[in-house]
């Protein structure tokens, strides 16, 4: 990941900043700048997520791309926000721990980083909530 | 009067016993455990660092009282671990919490006392009117080098203590510092771990600064031990506290809500910052607090403190974030392997 790609999410990764409707109430993560069902009524205005949610469905990552090959074997998950919106992202725990159902939380870790000299790219994971 | 505003702690859920570690050095646990009375510390997990812990601590802090982050006009972490030699720490942690752009930010490292010396910056720019809020963090993931008496203990861990003026849950009546050039315990540029005097650590280190400041804030408030319901000791390890604290007069039941040094390790920056969240954890409106944080090269920070009737107010809710005991309960224990894997002490192939 370059850089700037990484600096530019930041208040995704960081802090979950989607958007919502005001119109309809729908909410987006990762943010949208218009509303698809309201079209040209709809209102998009900035909006914090909780950051916690449900989990959808998941898997357990034995084999992974090399910046992640130290955290194996680690979950992965789809997690339905409180708000709608569905993410993917890894749940810290031991992996067989996770359930479908289960309540989750955000919490601020570590993603990856560009080797030893490189940038450290933080951001949103999640653990159990229950 | 300037105060804290809230307070916040975060733990790493893994724990490593001592024995396990004497174990691997061929050393004996019970020698180790009987002269350090420490029996287990705290790892950070493979995502954690520094950083990671100094958000969360910051976060249970805003979850206890609501407080508007854009109001935070200043971030310091004090750690002697920060993930970066160059980039700050403080940044991240502003981002995290909603506090960017308009913060004053900086990092903080005097070994195990850089966060406490937060605490004194935040208390005069907050008693100068130039912050509203000013958030002083001790954070680390604390460092000893393989088979070092360090090992033992270096522990993970972080405080965050909000400072402010209007409302404090606990007044910060006085503060009062004690510092010489005294090299103790070090780290020198690029080196992975710190390196120690040993014995010459305790009485020209430890206990000269902690009895020094300790000894100058009795004075200059004209108090002694049995004015205080509480006092909170930097803990490198059980004894030192206890041994420093009987000298002072003050009695075993005064520091034990503070110690939590036995189950947890030395957190360094964040060592002295928990025993003070752990005393607030079960403080009442009245209670007083004598507190005292040590850094090797070496200095001491003492504290004299009152817990307000606000702490039992509506305004702050001590439950809604966890306490320093529910963070040490139910540990998930690991081998010294996977401290190893960890704490990035096995070197891997490029």
């Amino acid at each position: 990941m370059s850089v700037a790609r990484f600096w530019r999410k930041i208040p995704q990764r960081y802090n979950l900043i989607g958007t919502v409707c005001k119109t309809c109430g729908r909410h987006f993560f990762p943010p949208r700048s218009f509303c698809p069902d309201c079209r040209r009524s709809g209102e998009i205005v900035e909006y914090k997520f909780k950051g916690t949610g449900t989990v959808v469905t998941h898997t357990i990552i034995r084999t992974a791309s090399d910046q992640f090959e130290d955290l194996t074997p680690y979950a992965l998950a789809i997690i339905k926000l409180d708000e709608g919106p569905r993410i993917t992202a890894q749940i810290v725990c031991t992996p067989e721990d996770v359930k479908i159902g289960m309540r989750v939380k955000g919490t601020f870790r570590r993603i990856a980083a560009d080797g030893a000299s490189g940038v450290i790219y933080y951001g949103t994971k999640y653990v159990p909530d229950e | 009067m300037v105060g804290i505003i809230t307070y916040g702690v975060y733990i790493p859920r893994y724990r490593i016993k001592v024995e396990e570690i004497a174990k691997v050095w061929g050393a004996n646990a019970s020698d180790i455990t009987g002269g350090l009375g420490v029996f287990e510390k705290s790892v950070p997990d493979l995502d954690e660092d520094t950083a990671t812990i100094a958000v969360e601590a910051a976060r249970n802090a805003l979850l206890r009282r609501n407080i508007d982050p854009v109001k935070i006009g200043a971030v310091y972490v004090g750690s002697e671990s920060h993930p970066y030699a160059v980039k700050p720490t403080a940044c991240t942690v502003g981002e995290a919490i909603g506090s960017t752009p308009r913060m004053m930010a900086a990092d903080f490292e005097f070994a195990c006392k850089a966060g406490t010396a937060g605490i004194q910056t935040c208390m005069g720019l907050a008693k100068s009117n130039m912050i509203e809020y000013g958030f002083a963090i001790g954070s680390d993931v604390a460092q000893g080098a393989p088979s070092d008496a360090l090992e033992y203990t270096a522990a993970a861990g972080g405080a965050a203590f909000l400072i402010g003026r209007q409302d404090p849950i606990a007044r910060i009546n006085h503060t009062c510092s004690f510092t010489t050039d005294t090299p103790d315990f070090w780290r020198r540029e690029g080196q992975d771990y710190p390196r120690h005097g040993g014995r010459f650590t305790g009485d020209p280190g430890y206990f000269k600064h902690v009895e020094g400041a300790s000894r100058l804030m009795l004075e200059e408030l004209g108090k002694s031990a049995k004015d205080y319901d509480y006092a909170v000791f930097h803990q490198p390890n059980a004894k030192f506290p206890q041994k420093v604290a009987k000298t002072l007069g003050f009695s075993i039941d005064q520091i034990k809500p503070g110690l939590v040094v036995p189950r947890l390790g030395n957190t360094y920056s964040g060592s002295c910052m928990i025993g003070l969240a752990a005393t607030l954890d079960i403080a009442k409106a009245g209670d007083r607090i004598f507190v005292c944080s040590f850094g090797s090269g070496a200095g001491s920070d003492a504290f004299d403190i009152s817990v307000t009737d606000v702490i039992e107010s509506a305004d702050f809710n001590r439950a809604s974030a966890p306490s320093v005991e529910f963070l040490l309960k139910n540990p998930v224990y690991i081998q010294y392997a996977q401290y190893a894997k960890h704490k990035g002490k096995i070197v891997m192939q490029e």
